[in-house]
């Protein structure tokens, strides 16, 4: 195997006390898909700002082409190329959706060449190219705020697309999407995989099974198993902890 | 709906064309007293107008703006005081005999240059607030902490201010208008008309500037600075550097505000630097309309003028007057006169009085039916 694009080792982050994620390993391949689910409060989200530089672990390495991001600011890391998109969409609601776009599209983002330029031809047609495939060229000029849930979350998927990231972690992309809706993101997932390593994290478990890759079940800061659908889908502990027959700890 | 806000834009040309027409025909038609007001107030302006961009805009409420107000005021003062001293005992501004100094105090003495004071006006202030924005914004201090901090340091200065008769005459401050430039008097009417006009094209030229600066994809990311900072921290945006240059613009604004209202109010003292007024520019931007820049100018000049002459009339009134005002815009207008006005006001109120034409609920198929029709 090829070096991983991105490497925790033994993660700790403790909350007062508690531990959101208690010795977490986790490493992904260059151009990998991957899954991450597991019950609420198992520490998905954690284990993103933990990537992105929003929580300082506790404990513990995080390693992204070789180099390590622990004390790297957050702009930093997004523009090693982390890219993110959070759980309750986060765009920015009083700018249109073509600013938005405009933002993740542009580079550099230091502040003199954005006050010194537009964008190029490139990055316009780029932001057109994104509005399409989500669907949102008739919306161009709306701002964010006026947009319902579900194109907020494509809008923020658009984005997170435009920055042009190595590393996409995709934090509950399809809540509040419709069946059709889930489906094209699952579609565009995928796509993206092979030229990106994509990281998603889900409770819909049909749209896992879409995405048809490998799935890491985290449960209490832990990696309860990895492996294909079917295989995690069947074992006994994923079970206990969905049904959540015993209180046993697993760890 | 397209229409509406061709409407609206007409209207706002209109607005811009009014102020522009009142401001040259100001000289003919007021009297040099007024004509002095208004060029005092068209300073605050300036002030007011830094304000916005970073609050209005980027969502930081600074209520220590008096600091780099005061601070191009002086260095203005300095420099007069300085030209017009060469006929005096020592050859230095008359207040320190007072307190027995005889020898310039060393940072005077680069405020003899005229340059050097044109560029101090704003340079000054705008590194001074560099520096503190940047250690605050650093450290993520963010909200009302950073009001808090802001109104700190309005305080340290205006008690080190205070304190210094030695070095800038405490509170009696530094006197301009007899001071000398360009061999007259500062405080002549022939004078006062030109800072006047002078005032007017800076305002014009600071509203030109800020609006270049707002339109484009940099002022896209201070609004998101405002609406979302962390969200934009993972989109690869460092927003601590966009808040220290608007911090720092604002107070370069700020301090060129400052020294145009020096020469046309004949002094500067430590009470550029109380607390109130320092609230008391907030409150201009809040009513004018917070990110509409041509609010915050309306705001700075109408309520100061609003201000002068409830004052003559029944001198104890203002303050409430003042604050029913501030009371009014945040409960009523919280936009807001101008954001009110390019919102959604007029239609509210057209709509509650009846005389309105129905929004439509898609206006895009309706705009794309129009097209149809035609030819
Ligand atoms: N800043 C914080 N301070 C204290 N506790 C926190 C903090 N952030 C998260 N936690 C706790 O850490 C645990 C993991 O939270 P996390 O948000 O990572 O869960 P999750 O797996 O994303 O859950 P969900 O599926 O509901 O989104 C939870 O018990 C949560 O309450
Ligand atoms: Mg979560």
């Amino acid at each position: 195997m090829t070096q991983p694009l991105l490497e925790l080792r033994q993660i700790t982050v403790s909350f007062d006390g508690f531990l959101a994620l208690r010795d977490l390993n986790l490493s992904l391949q260059p151009g990998e898909l991957r899954a991450v689910i597991g019950p609420n409060g198992a520490g998905k989200t954690t284990f993103l700002d933990v990537i992105t530089g929003k929580t300082a672990p506790t404990e513990g390495a995080v390693v992204f082409k070789g180099r390590s991001l622990i004390g790297t600011l957050e702009h930093r890391i997004a523009r090693l190329g982390i890219g993110r998109k959070f759980q309750s969409p986060r765009v920015f609601e009083k700018l249109s959706v073509q600013e938005n776009l405009a933002l993740a599209v542009s580079q550099p983002k230091q502040p003199w060449s954005l006050l010194l330029g537009g964008l190029n031809g490139q990055q316009r047609d780029r932001v057109q190219q994104l509005m399409s495939i989500v669907n949102l060229q008739n919306r161009a000029d709306w701002v964010a705020g006026a947009l319902s849930h579900g194109q907020k979350q494509w809008l923020e998927i658009a984005m997170l697309v435009g920055q042009d990231p190595d590393l996409l972690l995709v934090d509950e992309p399809v809540a509040g999407l419709t069946d059709e809706e889930t489906d094209l993101t699952a579609d565009l997932l995928k796509s993206l995989a092979g030229d990106h390593t994509v990281l998603v994290i889900e409770h819909d478990m049909e749209f896992i099974r879409r995405l048809d890759s490998p799935v890491t079940v985290l449960h209490q800061g832990h990696v309860l198993c990895e492996g294909k659908m079917d295989q995690v889908q069947a074992d006994p502990r994923v079970i206990e902890v969905y049904l959540g027959t015993t209180e046993e700890d697993n760890g | 709906m397209l229409q509406a806000f061709q409407q609206r834009r007409w209207s706002l040309v209109l607005l811009w064309v009014l102020i522009v027409a009142a401001i040259i025909a100001a000289p003919a038609v007021l009297p040099v007293f007024r004509l002095n007001l208004l060029g005092r107030f068209l300073s605050l302006a300036i002030v007011a107008l830094g304000i916005d961009l970073i609050w209005g805009f980027t969502g930081l409420l600074s209520l220590g703006q008096g600091i780099f107000f005061a601070l191009g005021g002086y260095a203005m003062a300095m420099y007069l005081q300085l030209n017009s001293s060469a006929d005096l005992p020592n050859g230095i501004p008359e207040f320190f005999s007072l307190y027995g100094v005889n020898r310039l105090p060393g940072f005077w003495e680069p405020f003899h240059s005229p340059v050097f004071t044109l560029v101090a006006i704003w340079l000054i202030p705008a590194v001074l607030a560099a520096v503190l924005g940047n250690l605050v914004f650093r450290n993520r201090i963010k909200g009302v902490y950073f009001s808090i901090l802001t109104q700190a340091a309005l305080l340290v200065f205006f008690n080190f201010f205070n304190g210094q008769q030695k070095l800038i005459n405490g509170t009696n401050g530094l006197k301009t208008d007899v001071t000398q430039l360009f061999g007259q008097m500062v405080g002549s009417p022939e004078m006062q008309r030109g800072f006047f006009w002078l005032t007017a094209v800076v305002v014009i030229l600071a509203w030109l500037f800020l609006r270049w600066v707002v339109r484009g994809r940099f002022g896209d990311v201070l609004i998101a600075i405002r609406d979302d900072e962390p969200r934009l921290r993972f989109a690869g945006y460092n927003p601590t550097l966009f808040k220290t240059i608007v911090f720092a613009v604002a107070g370069g604004l700020a301090g060129v505000g400052g020294a145009l209202y020096t020469v046309q109010s004949g002094i500067v003292s430590p009470q550029f630097m109380t607390v109130p007024f320092s609230i008391e520019m907030v409150i201009w931007v809040a009513v004018g309309g917070r990110g509409t820049l041509v609010g915050a100018i309306l705001g700075a000049v109408v309520i100061n003028y609003a201000k002068s002459l409830v004052s003559e009339a029944m001198p104890q009134s203002w303050l409430f007057i003042q604050g029913g005002l501030f009371i009014l815009v945040v409960t009523a207008l919280p936009e807001g006169v101008i954001g009110w006005f390019r919102g959604d006001g007029p239609r509210n109120w057209m709509n509650r009085l009846g005389i309105a034409r129905r929004s439509p609920t898609y206006p895009r198929l309706e705009r794309e039916g129009q097209q149809e029709v035609q030819p």
